[in-house]
C-alpha cells in the first residue's frame, strides 16, 4: 500500500512569489526572512522524498462558480493547467502545467463515495493559487503528480467544519489503502484569520491576532476537539470575513490525527495576514 | 434581490481583460451592455439556451454604474469579487503599494460587524 510519508498544512499567500523574486527597491524588506522560512519549510518535504502530492486547497471563482458549485471536488486528469489572468494580473503568478495521478485521483472518489462523500469531481480542472502556491513554495520544480482535491470555504451555504475534519481524516484512510508502493505527501492550505474586500483588510497584521493565536496552537498540538468546541461557521465570522478558509487547515488537522502533534511549525507575522506553516511525519520523521 | 446576479457581473467582468478597462472607463455603458446581452447567458451554455429572469434591482444597477464599492458591500455583493475587479480597474491610479486597499477599508470602516450577509 502506499505510505504517506508527510501532512503538510500552510497559508498560501499569493504574494510570495512576487516578493521572493524581487531585487532592489522592489524587493520588500521582510522578502528575506520570508524565504529563509520558506525554505526551512520547503526542506522538510524535500526530506521526506515524495512520489506524488495530494493538494488541497479552494478554487477562488476562477472554474467553479454559482450556477454549479461543488462543495467537495476531486480532480482527475492527466494534466492541470494551472494560475489565471486575474491572479497573473494581481499577483504576478506563472503559468504553470502540473501532471496528475489519476489512478490515486480514481481512488479517491471510488472510496470517498463509497464512505459517505458525495464528491464531485473534474476531468478539466485549471487550478489556481490555492494550489499553486504550495507548489511554489514546497516544490517550486513542479515535477510531481498531484491529485487536487477542492473544498469550498468561499460561497454560502458551506459545509460545517465537523465536515472538513471527516474529509480529512477520510483521506488519510484512503491514500493508506491505495494499491500503490507510492510515497504520497498530503498538502492542504488554507487561512488563519483574514479579511478581503472588508474594513478590516490589509492591516499591519492579520485582523484577528487572538484567534491567530490558537489557531496554531489548536494545529501544532492536533486539538481537533478543542478546535471543534469553538469553531462554527458563524463564529469564523469573527476574526474576519475570509477566515472560512481556515476549514481547510481543520481538513489538514484531520488528516493529520486527533493529537499528533505537528514535527515542524513556524509563522511568520506579516501585514495583512500571518503566515503558519506545518508538517507532520505520520511514521516517524525521515532520516 | 439579486445579489447572484451582482456576483455574476463582478465575476465575468474581472475575468475578461477587455471588460475590465471597458467597465472602468464607461460604467454606465458598460452596465447597460451586461445587462441586456450577458446577464442572461448561463456561462456554460453557447447556443441559445439561455436565462430569462434575470435583471438588476435599481440601487444594484446604481451601485455598479457609480464603481461604489460601499454600496455593492452593503448589497451583500462577495467582497472578494469586488476587490479583486476594483483593484484591478484602481489600484494603478495610486502611488504608495497598498494604499488603494488601505483606502478602500477606510471606506468601509462604519460598517459594524455582522456585515451585510453574502449567501446568494
Amino acid at each position: 500500500m502506499a505510505e504517506i510519508v508527510a501532512v503538510i498544512a500552510s497559508t498560501h499567500h499569493p504574494f510570495y512569489y512576487r516578493a521572493s523574486t524581487a531585487t532592489g527597491d522592489d524587493r520588500p524588506p521582510f522578502a528575506d526572512e520570508w524565504v529563509a522560512k520558506i525554505e526551512r519549510f520547503r526542506e522538510t518535504l524535500t526530506k521526506a522524498r515524495p512520489d506524488v502530492l495530494v493538494m488541497v486547497g479552494s478554487d477562488h471563482f476562477h472554474q467553479l462558480w454559482l450556477d454549479n458549485m461543488p462543495q467537495f471536488l476531486v480532480g482527475k486528469a492527466p494534466f492541470y493547467d494551472a494560475n489565471w489572468y486575474n491572479e497573473e494580473r494581481e499577483f504576478g503568478l506563472p503559468k504553470m502545467l502540473l501532471h496528475g495521478e489519476e489512478d490515486l485521483s480514481q481512488h479517491l472518489l471510488r472510496n470517498g463515495l463509497d464512505a459517505g462523500f458525495d464528491l464531485a469531481f473534474s476531468n478539466e480542472l485549471r487550478i489556481d493559487h490555492s494550489i499553486t502556491c504550495p507548489i511554489i513554495t514546497l516544490r517550486p520544480e513542479a515535477d510531481l503528480p498531484i491529485v487536487p482535491v477542492y473544498t469550498n470555504i468561499f460561497a454560502p451555504p458551506m459545509p460545517q467544519p465537523k465536515r472538513f475534519v471527516q474529509l480529512g481524516q477520510a483521506i488519510r484512510t484512503m491514500v493508506e489503502s491505495w494499491p500503490s508502493h507510492q510515497r504520497v505527501a498530503i498538502i492542504g492550505t488554507g487561512h488563519l484569520s483574514l479579511e478581503l474586500g472588508g474594513p478590516r483588510q490589509f492591516g499591519p497584521h492579520g485582523p484577528d491576532p487572538e484567534f491567530d493565536r490558537k489557531a496554531v496552537d489548536w494545529i501544532a498540538s492536533g486539538d481537533i476537539s478543542g478546535c471543534l468546541a469553538e469553531v462554527t461557521l458563524d463564529s469564523l465570522h469573527a476574526p474576519g470575513n475570509a477566515t472560512h478558509g481556515f476549514m481547510d487547515f481543520m481538513l489538514m488537522m484531520g488528516v493529520a490525527g486527533e493529537g499528533a502533534k505537528a514535527d515542524h511549525v513556524d509563522t511568520l507575522d506579516l501585514f495583512h495576514t500571518m503566515e503558519a506553516y506545518f508538517t507532520w511525519y505520520p511514521n516517524g520523521a525521515p532520516q | 434581490m439579486s445579489k447572484y446576479l451582482l456576483d455574476k457581473f463582478l465575476y465575468t467582468v474581472d475575468r475578461d481583460p477587455e471588460l475590465v478597462e471597458r467597465y472602468r472607463e464607461d460604467p454606465a455603458g458598460t452596465v447597460e451592455w451586461w445587462e441586456r446581452e450577458r446577464a442572461n447567458a448561463v456561462l456554460n451554455c453557447i447556443t441559445g439556451e439561455h436565462s430569462t429572469w434575470q435583471k438588476f434591482e435599481e440601487a444594484e444597477r446604481a451601485a455598479l454604474v457609480g464603481h461604489d464599492y460601499p454600496a455593492l458591500f452593503e448589497l451583500g455583493a462577495h467582497p472578494f469579487l469586488t476587490l479583486t475587479l476594483f483593484i484591478a480597474m484602481f489600484e494603478r491610479d495610486y502611488d504608495e503599494p497598498l494604499a488603494f486597499q488601505k483606502e478602500y477599508a477606510v471606506r468601509l470602516a462604519h460598517f459594524p460587524m455582522p456585515y451585510p450577509d453574502i449567501a446568494t
